[in-house]
């Protein structure tokens, strides 16, 4: 089975390379984007466990590591 | 007394500060590696500067999976003096020995260049032989160094007078100029609510000899074998 869990900047961040991308596109002539926010994507492959122990497992490793819960959010869902 | 200047893979600045430490200030200094489990009785641990697992996740999010770690952690809980200089100070604040988190500089910009620092708390075990006030000129040479807390942890650690170092104008004035990183509160240093950990951007290591532009920062270093020998 293979996981997909985004990391992103909670609401309350700054986040100037978004900002950035979002000028970019401006120059561009991309002009109705309102707001860009950049994160971070990581692809786990899982092997041999349950779907409840996943659903308890899979915040806890984005919490504890993939995350800074401090500036950043999950997301996660299932992809294969 | 003896120091340990801990070595993980990507450290950069491990020789820097052995040298400060052994050679300038005449000091028994020992390397210790991420993978051993011994702090060989050191009385004060450096976390120094560089670019520890490559910053891969985080700046200093994998280091504070390494065995030493573990020791590191104990010695703090028991009031062993840590100072964590620049990716150090992000391996303090992965490892929540330091409350809040670094983001990228407000310019995304790599920033290497000399800058100046205000003591705030002479205090402490690291700024007891300097004066509040008194302003170091002193190198940072970061990506991740704007300092975030939320509003809540804010208030504790200003109440608790945590903040250590803040970035000024020569003359010593906090302004938005000064933040070349955009730190809250133009934080450039802090230390944990028992005082015995302090991290910190700039690089006082790098500011140890006046032939290399500063001795400005030898205070630091200064101040904590002085707080060390007189607690022996």
């Amino acid at each position: 089975m293979k996981i997909r869990i985004l990391i992103s900047f909670k609401e309350s961040i700054l986040d100037p390379q978004g900002q950035t991308v979002k000028n970019a596109l401006h120059t561009l002539g991309y002009d109705f984007i309102k707001d860009v926010r950049q994160g971070k994507v990581f692809e786990l492959e899982l092997d041999g466990i349950s779907e409840d122990r996943m659903n308890e497992v899979v915040p806890e490793i984005a919490h504890k590591v993939l995350a800074n819960p401090i500036i950043e959010k999950f997301d996660w869902k299932i992809i294969k | 007394m003896k120091f340990g200047v801990v070595v993980f893979p990507g450290s950069n600045c491990d020789y820097d500060t052995f040298h400060v430490l052994r050679d300038v200030f005449d000091k028994e200094t020992t390397f210790l590696w991420h993978k051993d489990h011994d702090l060989k009785n050191c009385d004060c641990i450096v976390l120094p500067g560089g670019f520890s697992y490559g910053d891969y996740l985080r700046s200093g999010a994998i280091a504070r999976f390494s065995p030493l770690i573990q020791e590191i952690t104990e010695f703090a809980q028991k009031g062993g003096i840590i100072l964590g200089i620049c990716n150090g100070f992000q391996v303090l604040l992965e490892l929540g020995l330091i409350p809040g988190v670094m983001l990228r500089n407000k310019n995304l910009k790599f920033l290497c260049q000399h800058i100046h620092i205000r003591i705030e708390n002479d205090q402490t075990p690291f700024t007891r032989s300097s004066k509040a006030g008194q302003i170091l000129k002193i190198p940072i040479a970061h990506f991740d160094g704007n300092y975030y807390a939320t509003p809540e942890t804010l208030v504790e650690l200003k109440k608790n007078d945590q903040i250590v170092f803040r970035y000024s104008d020569p003359d010593g004035s906090i302004s938005e100029m000064a933040n070349v990183n955009g730190s809250m509160e133009n934080i450039a240093g802090l230390m944990n609510l028992d005082r015995n950990v302090l991290g910190m951007m700039p690089h006082p290591e790098r500011a140890s000899e006046a032939l290399l532009g500063s001795a400005d920062g030898k205070i630091i270093f200064e101040s904590i074998i002085d707080y060390i020998e007189s607690r022996k």
